[in-house]
């Protein structure tokens, strides 16, 4: 894989990802309003029509969700004006626009980069990192965020995040409350088992959706195409080392947003449970760095 | 045959089209980072007066320095050839490091803050265009590449298309690093 065919493979995949949020929800809608003896076409055309509509939402708004939900706040080169440089020297070097450069209040080391496309990009790292990394580390990391720019994953990442995210979220939710309501017989329950178990099997497909889309290849090819920047692999894997050594647990993501930062956020957890595995959306930080090495 | 002879020119035409707007496609790139580098090296010639004129206060003695640096900020500005403009920016670049060599005789000057934000800049110009640089020169290499693969050879020069020049490194970078113990 290149990067002119990931490209084109991102850009495909958004649109599959697309269309099969709005066939799924439509198709659950429709199951379930026959289910409850509703003639079920009405309810299949409004779940249509919101679907889509979120769908062409997120494609839109997927980074300012993201930024929402992690608190990333905008900086301006004078705030952090290191950062802000190896920003603007790494564009220049790969050609790409100028991307806004936001922040995260958080003492652990992540970054990540959102947007639909390379005019509309964003690029984030939490405080933690800038005070970890010394520069050359900070230019490696954000050369890979700037790769993940220019090879669209950030539009895939972005989809997912909002459109897949929310399915898994659902679940989760729905998990969760199926086995913490009492078993009184009533119909507000039933319909509440039934929705526990659709999404219970939902959110493995939702994740392994996740997990093709994401193609933990593209951390490999990010990494690669950083280092074609910065020219200098040792850097990015000493930074890795770092990020791998902290253990410090980040405040603002979620398995929703996972799979858009460098490195899992949740790698270091203590519990591990099965959705977090299952939402496993990066190859270990030890091949990278050993891969780094090797170049 | 004759509806045979048609499909085999439409296809060779079509592939032609695509390999000459691929070459274009490429040219066309590198012309658009070498302007990339025109950016930062204005940014450069920029700083010159401002620094110029923060030293001036402290070491109006050194005036052999202020004249060849300024001279060399008007050939910058008004170099055309890329290998004009390559050398004069690697002969300000050494003339930089006298500059910040004789401010570092004075400690008033060091410690101003507008003259360390102007060291600041120029360290930050000076890898903007290095930057800008590696990007010109990827650039040339694949333009100069699509010119010589086959079958391109065929008809680039027909069409005369010319290899690019790489954005020049200077010959110190040139020289193979000696190191002695």
């Amino acid at each position: 894989m290149n990067i002119y065919s990931a490209i084109s493979a991102n850009k495909n995949k958004t649109w599959v990802i697309m269309l099969l949020f709005v066939l799924v929800i439509t198709t659950m809608v429709f199951v379930f309003s026959k289910a409850l003896g509703y003639s079920g076409y009405g309810f299949a055309g409004i779940a249509l029509i919101l679907a889509g509509l979120t769908s062409i939402g997120s494609y839109y708004y997927s980074d300012k969700l993201v930024l929402a939900t992690t608190n990333a706040k905008q900086i301006k080169k004078e705030d952090f004006p290191n950062y802000y440089r190896t920003v603007e020297n790494l564009c220049i070097a790969s050609g790409l626009p100028m991307p806004k450069v936001y922040i995260m209040e958080e003492v652990s080391p992540n970054a990540f980069a959102t947007g639909r496309d390379p005019k509309h990009a964003v690029v984030c790292a939490t405080t933690g990192l800038l005070n970890m990394l010394n520069d050359a580390e900070l230019e490696g990391v954000i050369g890979h965020e700037l790769s993940h720019i220019k090879n669209y994953d950030i539009r895939v990442m972005g989809i997912v995040a909002i459109l897949v995210g929310f399915v898994a979220i659902l679940s989760d939710l729905f998990i969760r409350a199926s086995f913490y309501s009492d078993s009184r017989d009533n119909k507000g329950n039933t319909i509440f088992l039934i929705l526990a178990i659709v999404f219970a099997i939902l959110s493995p497909i939702a994740a392994i959706l996740i997990q093709t889309a994401i193609s933990r290849k593209r951390e490999y090819l990010a990494d690669a195409s950083g280092v074609l920047l910065t020219r200098y692999p040792e850097a990015l894997a000493t930074a890795l080392e770092k990020l791998a050594k902290d253990k410090t647990a980040p405040k603002n993501a979620s398995n929703a947003t996972a799979h858009l930062f460098i490195e899992n956020p949740f790698d270091n957890r203590k519990v591990k449970n099965f959705f977090t595995s299952l939402f496993n959306t990066h190859p270990p930080l030890e091949d990278r760095i050993r891969i780094l090495r090797s170049m | 045959m004759n509806l045979q002879l048609l499909i085999i020119a439409i296809v060779v035409i079509a592939v032609l089209l695509y390999l000459y707007n691929s070459i274009i496609i490429a040219k066309l790139r590198v012309s658009e980072s070498l302007s990339h580098i025109d950016v930062q090296l204005k940014r450069r010639a920029d700083l010159i007066p401002n620094l110029v004129e923060a030293v001036k206060g402290y070491a109006k003695h050194e005036k052999e320095l202020f004249e060849k640096v300024t001279k060399e900020r008007a050939n910058l500005v008004s170099a055309k050839s890329m290998e004009e403009k390559a050398k004069v920016n690697n002969q300000l670049t050494e003339t930089f490091k006298s500059i910040f060599a004789v401010a570092e005789a004075y400690p008033a000057l060091r410690a101003s803050e507008n003259f360390q934000k102007l060291q600041e800049e120029v360290s930050d110009t000076e890898n903007k265009i290095a930057y800008a640089r590696q990007f010109y020169n990827s650039n040339v290499l694949n333009y100069n590449t699509k010119l010589r693969v086959f079958p391109n050879v065929l008809f680039a020069k027909l069409l005369n298309f010319k290899q690019a020049e790489f954005f020049g490194a200077t010959e110190a970078e040139k020289k193979e690093v000696k190191i002695s113990f």
